[in-house]
């Protein structure tokens, strides 16, 4: 049998295409783990690590939002003669702030019993540090803030004392609201000032999209629990249409290999089903009157995409090629 | 008599830490046998748990990567180059230059360190030689300096381990250092692949050294030390053949604190038109 024979060829060929792909594709066969990895950098080993944060901190990130904002609407709510709202408001940041949040958090820890180590330094140049200090300065408004508007709007104690109760109510729930939106709006700093690419391309992104969706989430929840005011009603438009722009902003901001764990796999379509909840879907809802669809459709988003971020953060961190790639952008 | 004997700064007893001088690792592929007895010291000494065994196809690299229970990691690189001055011929397949080299990969001890700048609890300290020190007891496990390397060395231990939810990384044997003595793996070392001393002095010896590869043929020799970019360079710096991503190590490794400005920019003014948004939907629409 010469080498020129047509089955001698085909053997050649079959040796050239398997050095070239590192794997021949053929009926019956099938090379596990084919082709022959050809990885990126060393073994496809990732550069940077992915977080290990688990399930607690996207809820964390959602129930902050909501308890942040929600002292935000509490001073809107306030001085405008819906007591109501406010006192809702105010039990909401409350629960949300003051003991879900903590809980949850603290849970995430590695080492929960030394949690209050959280506490011995104040250090600007961590993200986490500053969260651990308004969470706690947050905490230390809401909770005597909703005492005192309890107290002032039952009238339980007379004249003076009252009007005490009444300022340390406005005192205490404008101080909610200043730590509530950093509260909202830190957790896209934490994310975003990490050396995990698709987070760190979209630091500036982040923050605005947490907090918008920190608000959008506490107006819904409050108009879910019965305050339909066309205040709240307003503000579901404002984050909603916020949101459809960062939906825009963030098809057209592409960093291709750098941060396609946004907009590929699993992790990009949670991103883009959290967006569409967030944006188009709630606007439109809303626009047509059908506010309590448009409510749950912005908490769902929420929480959807907090679960989509932190995801996004493992697919990106254990991906060396987006950390080589990110360098050029 | 190994390698440089008692000449060698890798056998003296030293007092770097009481006179408060830089110190540093010099490690070097074109030396390294990968015998991995530095992975084996520094587990031995620091007493590290072992991350299971299991056989990864990689060379024989089955350590992976830097962790919580990975100090020190040899890497195995197969690549098509030549080596320095090598011969290639008739006994090697198709003529193809082929080489194997064995890199000891190790925190990098920044100048400007991610882990150090995250760490909200103070548990990551400076020492008196320039080194980045986890105080394993203050830790409380929160996991932000693990996605704050710029390198993917810190890492939390996950449970059943000894000492879990902390975390770890390499601790440039700062107990041993305390008492004179030189980091475990260094000592170990036989063939001074790992060099233990005066940061200064391992410079002017990486740059002598490569200046003696790219001689003797290893003309893509060149040395890591990322002193451009905001890591300011790093007390544990590498030779390396080729590029840094065949390594797993980043180009332009930047640490996250850059990042803040615009990323806080962004949070207040978010944080202001909220609370613009809403006082102005409850003074128009009461």
């Amino acid at each position: 049998m010469t080498s020129d024979s047509p089955s001698e060829k085909r053997l050649e060929e079959l040796r050239e295409q398997a050095w070239k792909d590192g794997v021949v594709p053929g009926k019956g066969v099938d090379v596990v783990g084919g082709p022959i990895p050809r990885k990126p950098g060393y073994y496809g080993q990732p550069v940077v690590k992915p977080p290990v944060w688990t399930w607690q901190v996207p809820l964390y990130f959602f129930f902050g939002g909501i308890a942040g904002m929600s002292a935000v609407i509490a001073t809107g709510a306030a001085p405008f003669h819906h007591v109501d709202l406010a006192r809702a408001s105010m039990w909401v940041a409350a629960i949300g702030g003051a003991v879900l949040s903590p809980i949850l958090l603290i849970m995430d820890l590695g080492r929960p019993y030394l949690f209050l180590n959280m506490l011995r330094v104040f250090k600007h140049r961590s993200a986490m540090s500053m969260g651990a200090w308004i969470l706690s300065a947050f905490g230390a408004c809401v909770v005597p803030g909703l005492i005192a508007l309890e107290l002032h709007t039952r009238q339980i104690f007379p004249g003076t004392t009252d009007q005490l109760f009444r300022l340390a109510a406005g005192i205490f729930i404008f101080g909610s609201a200043i730590f509530g939106t950093l509260l909202a709006t830190y957790t896209g700093v934490l994310i975003g000032a990490t050396a995990i690419p698709a987070w760190f391309l979209h630091r500036t992104l982040l923050p605005i999209h947490f907090g918008t969706a920190g608000l959008g989430s506490a107006a819904a929840l409050l108009e879910l629990l019965g305050h339909r005011i066309p205040a709240l009603n307003v503000l579901g438009l404002y984050v909603a249409g916020v949101e459809t722009a960062l939906l825009i902003w963030l098809s057209v901001n592409k960093h291709g290999a750098a941060d396609r764990a946004i907009h590929e796999h699993g992790t990009g379509w949670l991103i883009r089903i959290g967006e569409i909840l967030n944006g188009p879907l709630a606007l439109v809802l809303r626009l047509f009157g059908l506010v309590p669809f448009a409510a749950i459709s912005f908490l769902i988003g929420s929480l959807v995409s907090r679960i989509g971020w932190i995801a996004v953060g493992k697919v990106s961190g254990a991906d060396p090629e987006s950390v080589f790639a990110a360098e050029h952008c | 008599m190994i390698g440089e004997g008692t000449q060698s700064t890798n056998q003296r007893k030293h007092s770097y830490v009481q006179d408060r001088v830089e110190v540093g690792f010099f490690t070097d592929p074109s030396v390294c046998i990968g015998c991995k007895a530095c992975e084996v010291a520094c587990k031995e000494w620091n007493h590290v748990p072992d991350h299971g065994f299991t056989l990864s196809g990689n060379s024989y690299d089955n350590t992976g990567h830097l962790g919580a229970s990975t100090w020190r990691h040899v890497m195995f690189l197969e690549q098509d180059r030549q080596k320095g001055n090598q011969v290639t011929g008739p006994m090697s397949l198709d003529d193809d230059p082929f080489r194997w080299v064995f890199l000891s990969d190790v925190c990098k001890h920044c100048e400007e360190a991610g882990c150090l700048e995250a760490c909200p609890t103070g548990s990551i300290v400076r020492t008196e030689v320039g080194s980045v020190l986890v105080q394993n007891d203050v830790c409380n496990g929160c996991g932000y300096c693990v996605v704050s390397c710029p390198f993917g060395v810190i890492d939390r231990r996950p449970e059943p381990l000894h000492d879990a939810g902390g975390a770890f990384k390499c601790t440039f044997c700062y107990d041993r250092q305390k008492s004179g003595l030189v980091p475990a793996c260094a000592k170990v070392c036989p063939t001074e692949s790992i060099v233990f001393g005066r940061l200064d002095d391992l410079r002017a010896r990486g740059v002598e050294r490569v200046r003696q590869l790219k001689q003797s043929g290893y003309s893509d020799a060149q040395l890591y030390d990322p002193t451009e970019t905001s890591v300011r360079g790093i007390h544990a710096f590498f030779l390396i053949l080729g590029e840094p991503e065949a390594y797993g190590l980043p180009p332009k490794p930047q640490i996250p604190t850059i990042y803040l400005k615009s990323a806080w920019t962004s949070a207040f003014a978010t944080a202001i038109a909220s609370i613009i948004a809403t006082l102005a939907a409850f003074a128009f629409f009461s």
